[in-house]
């Protein structure tokens, strides 16, 4: 059976729970091998993870040079255990930065790149495009398929895997080495889980009337453990940053439940986010378009019903 | 003194966004021609970018020009007339029937191909269009150019022969620089975009535009299109449209109601 690659994701240590779906994924496809991709001495802690969800082999392509450069070394790295297994597709995640690397990867070995997938199969995906209007069925014609998947779109089912390592040499070129990365630096975000690949997302919009009024959309957002995000009315007064925005100039989201606070529903903004498993609303007015779409809604004012769904969901988590 | 600084802003035309987007039925490609056609938003930015950095190059003595690049269409003459009327130099239009229905990776080939017959030290392109939604053009040109990539800028600074941005990343950001020349895309909100004037709308009626087409730029036609497309749409459908499901009015019982849905579907 021809293998599947999977690229980790995996942050301090621990791998992400979208490598986990995709590694679930792959399952149906072929043999799922994981792929670690990272500065030396990472591979070690994911293992047993991976071994968790089915990784039968876990390719490990360590060097400096991936977290010293920008996006093109992860490219020509996966490029190389491309060429070592011959697999029947890659998968990657679709952040930002994977649909880079996996686009890059997909011009470097002559074949085609599906972002966005909700499915993946033998041949090809499921994309879901113009906001989750049309729904449609692409194929890579050429070569092996690149397909970035998003982060919800499978749920994670463990299962035993060898976790056989095999190390992976490449080297960089200088054209992978054209973008230096000087300085990371991370922001203050606290503990909240990242908006794109959350299972829970809460967001604000702009009839929550104060960038201090904030903090009742994070404390509902605390009590279901979940991400916090903003229509782009609460961006575009300043409350919060460009980072937060759902829709269509933003973030796209697909979490399992999705809870619009004080968010009229305007089309750019369902574009980011009504393929959602489940979709709660909150709006003093019932004429407002989030309804349209909202699997449950209360129509009331955000500042009683947001804080006592906080303290009564708290409650019954006992 | 330091020779004059070419820029290129990658602007794509896209199908409004507020009107109904559809596929055509007879080959799964996009619909261009029954909605209004808009300057793919964030691209605006990426113009404006382009235009505070050639004023910034005029300003210290070294000098720049602004040229807009887009491969669409006839239509899209009027994007790049408004590109033009913000203040931009001069066009480069790519325009030929054997393109319609290119994917992310032959478009990228034609830009990069566009690219080499003319001058450039600094590409600006925006970092999504709202068509494709794919976010991969501009790394892909990088990657076909060979040359530094510097994507998802939430700032850009050039000074002497390099380009540095702060790329918006899940946890910040990471400060990412390169020599020119470089391929650079922008966010959205990394700067405010100008209206263009009525002057500059005067202007831009008598700017130069270079209608090229794909044998111009040295490429095989089989190459680029829908035939040659190693992605490829088999079919689709329209989605249901969402069942809108129960709402209730708060009555003082709103929250655990709520709570009491979520419950029901083990969400709590
Ligand atoms: C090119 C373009 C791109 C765009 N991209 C995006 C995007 O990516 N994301 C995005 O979100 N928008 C985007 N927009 C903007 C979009 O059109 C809307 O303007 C925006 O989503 C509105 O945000 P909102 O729902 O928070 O505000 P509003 O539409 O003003 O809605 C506020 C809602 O809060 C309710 N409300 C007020 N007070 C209370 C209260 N006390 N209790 C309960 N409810 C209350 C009101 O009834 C109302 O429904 C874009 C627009 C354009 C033109
Ligand atoms: N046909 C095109 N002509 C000019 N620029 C384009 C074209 N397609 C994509 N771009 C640029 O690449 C960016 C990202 O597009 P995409 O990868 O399709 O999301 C856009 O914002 C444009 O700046």
């Amino acid at each position: 059976m021809a293998e599947v690659l999977v690229l980790v994701e995996s942050a301090n240590g621990t791998v992400k729970k979208a490598t986990f779906e995709l590694l679930t994924a792959a399952r149906a496809i072929g043999e799922p091998a994981a792929v670690v991709v990272a500065a030396p001495g990472t591979a070690a802690a994911l293992k047993p993870q991976l071994a968790e969800y089915g990784a039968a082999k876990v390719y490990v392509a360590e060097s400096d040079d991936i977290t010293g450069y920008s996006v093109a070394p992860k490219a020509e790295a996966l490029a190389a255990v491309v060429a070592q297994a011959s697999p029947a597709a890659v998968l990657v995640t679709s952040t930002a930065e994977n649909k880079e690397v996996a686009a890059r990867l997909a011009f470097k070995i002559g074949s085609g790149v599906l972002t966005d997938a909700v499915a993946v199969d033998g041949d090809g995906a499921t994309q879901q495009i113009f906001g989750g209007a049309i729904t449609v069925q692409s194929k890579v014609a050429t070569g092996v398929p690149v397909v970035t998947v998003r982060a919800n779109a499978y749920a994670p089912q463990p299962s035993a895997g060898a976790a056989e390592e095999v190390a992976v040499s490449f080297t960089v070129s200088d054209a992978g080495k054209a973008a230096t990365i000087v300085e990371s630096v991370a922001e203050e975000k606290g503990s909240r889980p990242a908006l794109a690949d959350a299972s829970v997302v809460v967001s604000g919009g702009r009839g929550i009337g104060a960038a201090e009024n904030f903090a009742i959309i994070e404390k509902l957002a605390d009590s279901l453990g979940a991400a916090v995000g903003a229509s782009r009315a609460v961006v575009d007064a300043g409350w919060v940053p460009h980072t937060m925005q759902v829709g269509q100039t933003g973030v796209t989201v697909s979490p399992q439940l999705y809870i619009a606070v004080g968010i009229s529903g305007a089309i750019q903004h369902r574009a980011g986010m009504q393929t959602s498993k489940t979709i709660v609303a909150i709006n003093k007015d019932p004429e407002a378009p989030i309804f349209e779409l909202a699997d449950f809604g209360v129509v009331g004012d955000l500042f009683t019903v947001a804080p006592a769904l906080a303290e009564e969901i708290t409650k019954r988590k006992g | 003194m330091e020779r004059a600084l070419n820029i290129v802003v990658l602007v794509k035309q896209v199908p409004d966004t507020e009107a109904e987007r559809k596929l055509n039925p007879s080959d799964n490609t996009l619909d261009r021609a029954s909605v209004d056609a808009v300057i793919n938003y964030i691209d605006e930015f990426a113009i404006e970018e382009g235009l505070q950095l050639k004023e910034a190059l005029i300003e210290s003595g070294q000098g720049g020009e602004v040229t807009i690049l887009t491969v669409g269409p006839e239509r899209a003459t009027e994007s790049i007339r408004k590109a033009l009327s913000m203040g931009a130099d001069k066009a480069v239009h790519i325009s030929d029937e054997a393109i319609r229905g290119s994917d992310a990776v032959q478009t990228a080939k034609v830009i990069a191909a566009a690219l080499k017959t003319i001058e450039y030290d600094i590409v600006i392109a925006g970092s999504e269009a709202t068509d494709s939604r794919a976010a991969i053009v501009p790394t892909l040109i990088a990657e076909a150019l060979g040359v530094a990539g510097l994507t998802q800028a939430r700032k850009v600074t050039v000074e002497g022969g390099t380009a540095t941005v702060e790329r918006v990343t899940d946890t910040g950001y990471d400060k990412v620089s390169g020599s020119l020349p470089a391929v650079i895309s922008v966010v959205e909100k990394i700067n405010e975009p100008r209206y263009p004037s009525f002057k500059g709308i005067m202007a831009a009626k008598s700017k130069p535009i270079d209608v090229k087409s794909v044998a111009d730029l040295g490429l095989d036609a089989a190459s680029v299109g829908l035939a040659g497309a190693p992605t490829q749409v088999v079919s689709f459908e329209n989605a249901p449209p969402r069942a809108a499901g129960q709402t209730v009015k708060d009555e003082g019982d709103g929250a655990s109601a709520i709570a009491d849905f979520l419950a029901g579907k083990k969400l709590i």
